[in-house]
């Protein structure tokens, strides 16, 4: 394990009854960079940050966060910040209060960069936990994730609530902290193409297995979706992988897997063929995520 | 504005490029920080320094330790030759090609570049 390795899995196995939540994971994340922790609804990227997080255990293989166990080992434990997705603070609490509780855990804690966030997303730090909305709990745990400054902070889908205005707050506060006071972030987000340009690398989880696990700027590029004539295009694409296809009549838009160079490009040009980018997110579902579609809404909350 | 048409660190590339040819940014003039270009463009730093990092490498910007990048004497010139070479290539292949499909002969082509160029 190199120096600069904060987290790395092997093997990593979990078990719910006769649901594998993870299979087999094998991850190493760098130090000092922002990681996408994507996939749907109960792939498994709960489960994967709980045991991360020292809050959970796998069945089988290890999980070593600065090269230790997080299981019950505070020096470790005091390095991490993990925010839920629906974070509980004690509910007779006021927002200043739980500030204050944070600021004792965390020894890194910026006091100035909270005051400031509270600001930004216009929280009423005298009101008490249960009388905020949906958003503004969300706001607060924003705010203890970014004014930590562990050394690890995970954000498990933390903006259930904030408005578009709110979410740009935060990935703009997000970049301009994190370059000032460079440290590990993984981002768990539905929402990628919000988050796409903030990501070093990019981690994808399906159904308890990792299916990407590359530099996004790798990803960049890497698809193109061909439009034109259906005979046309399929002179164009000739072997290239099919990631996926629409029609309409005469007409064909095919997403390929492959970089097209500037001959490539040119040749499309002459045949009279459109090529348009694939964003990040396009690129994860059609080439990662299997297709058969659940409900949207609900999330088990009993697998942690 | 940054796309997904390839990687980041090649479109902020690109972007200094074009200030440093059209004058935006003179030569000798001090390009903004790693942090301030991440900032703008609500992008990774890291990726930020990798398109920095690029020109530099190129030769077009250089580092003052302590101070930051500035566009290198003569990088104006160089960018302009470069992009010369792709001309052709990059615009004229693609505009003979859709007029010879549209039946415009070179000489009405010169004719309406000439006009359009006038105005």
């Amino acid at each position: 394990m190199s120096q600069s390795t904060a987290i790395a899995t092997r093997e990593l196995t979990k078990t719910y009854k006769d649901v594998r939540a993870l299979d087999n994971i094998n991850l190493d994340l760098e130090a000092h960079r922002i990681y996408g922790l994507l996939g749907r609804n109960g792939a498994g990227k709960t489960t994967l940050m709980s045991i991360l997080t020292g809050q959970n255990y796998p069945d089988h293989g290890t999980a070593l966060i600065f090269g230790h166990e997080p299981f019950e080992h505070d020096p470790t434990l005091s390095r991490i910040c993990f925010i839920r997705e629906s974070q509980k603070y004690p509910e007779d609490f006021k927002v200043h209060q739980a500030f204050t509780a944070a600021a004792m855990f965390f020894e890194n804690w910026d006091e100035q960069l909270a005051q400031n966030l509270v600001q930004d997303f216009g929280l009423p730090t005298k009101r008490r936990i249960k009388k905020l909305s949906r958003g503004q709990l969300s706001a607060v745990g924003v705010i203890i994730g970014m004014a930590s400054r562990a050394e690890i902070t995970f954000f498990d889908e933390p903006y259930l609530g904030l408005d578009a205005v709110a979410r740009q707050v935060f990935y703009d506060r997000l970049v301009e902290d994190f370059a000032e006071y460079p440290r590990t972030i993984v981002l768990s987000s539905h929402l990628i193409d919000e988050v796409a340009n903030l990501l070093e690398h990019v981690i994808v989880i399906d159904k308890g297995r990792i299916v990407i696990d590359a530099d996004a700027e790798d990803l960049r590029g890497a698809a193109v979706t061909v439009t034109g004539e259906a005979a046309k295009v399929q002179e164009f694409i000739g072997a290239a992988t099919v990631l996926h296809r629409d029609g309409l009549g005469a007409l064909s838009s095919v997403t390929i897997k492959t970089q097209l160079d500037a001959d490539r490009r040119e040749q499309a040009k002459l045949m009279g063929l459109d090529l348009s980018p694939v964003s990040l997110q396009q690129f994860v579902v059609r080439s990662a995520l299997s297709e058969t579609a659940t409900a949207t809404g609900e999330k088990t909350e009993a697998r942690s | 504005m940054i796309d997904d048409s390839k990687p980041i660190f090649m479109q902020i590339a690109e972007l200094i490029e074009n200030d440093i040819i059209s004058g935006v940014l003179a030569e000798e003039a001090q390009v903004p920080s790693t942090n301030e270009f991440a900032a703008f463009y609500r992008i990774n730093p890291a990726t930020a320094a990798k398109g920095i990092n690029r020109l530099v490498e190129d030769g077009l910007l250089y580092k003052k330790r302590g101070i930051g990048m500035f566009v290198t004497h003569g990088a104006p010139q160089r960018l302009r030759g470069a992009r010369r070479e792709k001309f052709q290539q990059q615009f004229i292949a693609p505009l003979t090609a859709e007029a010879s499909k549209l039946g415009i002969g070179v000489d009405e082509l010169v004719a309406m570049i000439k006009t359009g160029s006038d105005t």
